[in-house]
């Protein structure tokens, strides 16, 4: 259900030759206007592209060109379409708003499916027809078994300590009284790269050797030391050094479940935990019987978006390991494939797999939007 | 309320606490060893884990006794007050009063250290900021390794990074902000043909991995000419952004009272004007989600500066993986630079973090 413009009452009838000699008159003027803008943003873009002039200058063009430009763009094609005759305009005007959103979701995103999935099936370099060389690479090679077995420990792990944990600090915190402390200390890792996770786990993890004089100065080592063992060179013993990586993931994404899942356990009424408690449930029953049950569809979506994260995981092993020492991944080798050995079609073999991976997800989140599409 | 119920809350209390401190003090643990070396000095970094600065008792050497001719060394020797082997002294001695004895070298040396046990802590090593100032400005640095060598070597400088990352964060979190809000208002207040089945394909390209979208983008901005530029990224930045902008803004929009804006259309203001004036400023909240959310994204975002900017305009991600690549040991730079990389995130993150969890709450999660 969407609201009509009324009809213009100011277009009057001021006699049909002079109305018509204006509207050709502004029609003409604003076609003149959508040039001289483009024009005067395009000279400006080839200055920053070429220019040599100091950084800072070139950052605060940029970033006025840039957020001043788009403003400029809408301001003026929607003064343009407003010149148009009324059922033009009414007509166009959507578009006008719509259509960058769409051409650019389209160009980024939509057509890339149809692109990728052409190249998959083409050589190296995009030329010649090579049926499913790509995929059989893609779903044989010792390479990609092995990075397969990776995601699925990162799936299953990671996503298992990461909800885990979210939900025992969730239900923990809910009963103290320095709960915003305690998720606020959680929480913080979310708001830094996973480059910079990764100079911080790798600190930990760090490892010198053996020989006179060495002090190990990273902390896992350390700990291992103080209580008689051996210093490790921790991210180059496979398989375990996945394990020593997803500890990474663990820290980061745990704070993203613990404040959505918190958020339900908040939403569950006072009286049903009541009511349980007289009932002479205790804490655990009641944990299992009602919190799980009643918080299940958030769980569901945490668990759905943190195995979408471990599935498309790339900076944590491209910083820390690179993928060597049997720990690649799929987004790992997909970056390998095409910028390092510049194989498009094993590239985007990769690519549709991925695809392939999320699109039960992509199905689910289709289904609920119709179900509940109050706006349509 | 009796007195065991009482104690037995209190138990629980404690055991919830506990275990809570316990799991914020792993969390914090790495951080603060990071932040800690960031701030040692380059030196020392090398020589001694970052929990040395904190105060705990280490042996000291206090003084030193050579033996006089007089003693023989290869019997037991009476010094201080104990009497001991050349095996025991060289394994150490304890004295009464706390210090140690220990034979220094070989037997020929007939030189005994005095150690100290002592507490030593914060000021005992001085901290310093150098580290911060080297991987600003890209400085050379150089230090003596354990070996004795004097080691030069040029430092990276993030401070431009840091430069090229405003640019890059700002216009690509306003840029698909203002689009998807246009976009929003369309889809949810503007009558046109293909208004559902468009929206429907939003929503199915919520998830889509960016992987997809890699190969042939590339190949349009090599034709385009726009690898490295700025344009190009905050392109690809709004691109991957937009579906997850436009359907979040969608929902929050659509909920916007109809009266309202039914009262505004009779009052003949146009669509520009009842969005610009009506519905921007009532989706305030639902914008500064998404803003929040867009420039943590695009600040921390590695792969696709890798991609669409690479060397030519470095961004701090950029930058710091490309330390980690060079100079992995470099720990003074790598623990700097980490910091000031979070520097700006923290910030944004801790000033608006209510915004936050309303995003995360709504659904802000990027395919």
């Amino acid at each position: 259900m969407t609201i009509q413009k009324p009809q213009d009452k100011n277009s009057g009838m001021t006699g049909i030759v002079g109305g018509l000699a204006t509207t050709l008159g502004r029609i003409l003027i604003s076609f003149f206007v959508p040039v001289i803008t483009f024009f005067v943003l395009w000279q400006v873009f080839i200055f920053l592209r070429d220019s040599e002039a100091p950084q800072i200058v070139i950052v605060l063009v940029a970033i006025v060109w840039g957020v001043a430009g788009v403003a400029l763009l809408y301001v003026v094609s929607n003064w343009f379409v407003e010149q148009l005759p009324d059922p033009w305009s009414r007509r166009l005007q959507p578009f006008v708003y719509v259509g960058p959103a769409v051409v650019i979701m389209g160009w980024y995103l939509a057509v890339p499916v149809l692109r990728t999935l052409v190249l998959s099936f083409k050589d190296e370099i995009g030329v010649k027809w090579v049926g499913f060389d790509n995929y059989i690479f893609a779903f044989t090679d010792r390479i990609m078994i092995e990075t397969f077995r990776n995601n699925l420990l990162w799936m299953v792990i990671g996503t298992s300590f990461s909800v885990g944990l979210g939900l025992l600090i969730a239900v923990l915190a809910d009963r103290t009284r320095f709960e915003s402390v305690y998720k606020a200390i959680i929480f913080t890792p979310m708001a830094i790269s996973f480059v910079g996770a990764g100079v911080i786990w790798k600190f930990v993890y760090t490892y010198k050797g053996e020989g006179v004089g060495i002090q190990e100065i990273g902390l896992l080592n350390a700990v291992v030391l103080a209580f008689g063992g051996q210093s490790q060179p921790w991210l180059s013993l496979p398989p375990w050094n996945n394990l020593f990586l997803i500890v990474i993931m663990v820290w980061l994404q745990t704070g993203y479940a613990m404040v959505v899942i918190s958020s339900a356990i908040k939403g569950i009424p006072m009286e049903l935990l009541e009511a349980a408690r007289i009932d002479g449930a205790t804490e655990v029953q009641a944990f299992f019987k009602i919190i799980i049950p009643y918080i299940k569809g958030t769980l569901i979506t945490v668990i759905t978006t943190i195995v979408i994260f471990s599935l498309k995981l790339f900076d944590i092993v491209r910083v820390m390991t690179g993928g060597n020492n049997g720990t690649n991944v799929i987004a790992n080798e997909f970056y390998l494939q095409r910028f390092t050995y510049g194989n498009t079609g094993r590239a985007s073999a990769i690519a549709i797999v991925l695809l392939i991976a999320v699109i039960p997800v992509i199905v689910n989140n289709l289904r609920e939007f119709n179900k509940d599409r109050r706006a349509f | 309320m009796n007195s065991s119920y009482k104690g037995q809350q209190l138990r629980s209390s404690l055991v919830i606490n506990g275990v809570l401190i316990l799991i914020s003090f792993f969390w914090l643990l790495p951080t603060l060893g990071v932040f800690i070396t960031s701030l040692r000095n380059s030196q020392d970094i090398f020589t001694s884990g970052w929990w040395t600065v904190l105060p705990h008792k280490e042996q000291i050497q206090a003084g030193e006794i050579v033996l006089d001719a007089a003693i023989n060394v290869d019997e037991p020797m009476q010094i201080e007050g104990v009497t001991a082997t050349f095996e025991e002294l060289r394994q150490g001695v304890d004295l009464s009063d706390g210090r140690t004895l220990t034979w220094y070298g070989n037997k020929r040396t007939r030189t005994i250290l005095v150690s100290e046990e002592k507490w030593v802590g914060f000021f005992f090593k001085p901290l310093t900021l150098d580290n911060y100032k080297d991987v600003l400005t890209g400085k050379e640095i150089s230090f003596t390794d354990a070996s004795g060598n004097e080691i030069t070597r040029k430092g990276n400088s993030l401070g431009g990074a840091f430069l090229n990352s405003i640019a890059v964060a700002i216009p690509a979190t306003i840029i698909p902000i203002l689009i998807a809000a246009f976009a929003a208002f369309g889809f949810s207040w503007l009558n046109f043909p293909g208004r559902s089945v468009i929206f429907t394909m939003v929503v199915a390209i919520l998830v889509v991995p960016l992987q997809i979208s890699l190969v042939p983008i590339l190949q349009d901005y090599t034709k385009l000419n726009l690898n490295g530029t700025f344009l190009g990224i905050w392109l690809a930045h709004t691109g991957f952004g937009l579906p997850l902008a436009t359907y979040l803004l969608f929902n929050y929009m659509s909920t916007l009272p109809r009266d309202l804006l039914e009262a505004a259309y009779i009052d003949g203001a146009s669509n520009f004007t009842i969005f610009t004036k009506l519905i921007l400023p009532l989706s305030v909240p639902a914008l500064a989600s998404f803003a929040i959310f867009q420039f943590l994204w695009v600040w921390n975002d590695y792969l696709i500066a890798l991609v669409f900017l690479g060397d030519k305009s470095r961004v701090v991600t950029y930058a710091l993986a490309s330390i980690v690549g060079e100079k992995g040991q470099d720990w003074h730079l790598l623990t700097s630079g980490a910091f000031v990389s979070m520097l700006l995130p923290l910030a944004v993150f801790f000033a608006l973090q209510r915004f936050f969890v309303r995003g995360l709450l709504a659904g802000s999660v990027k395919g």
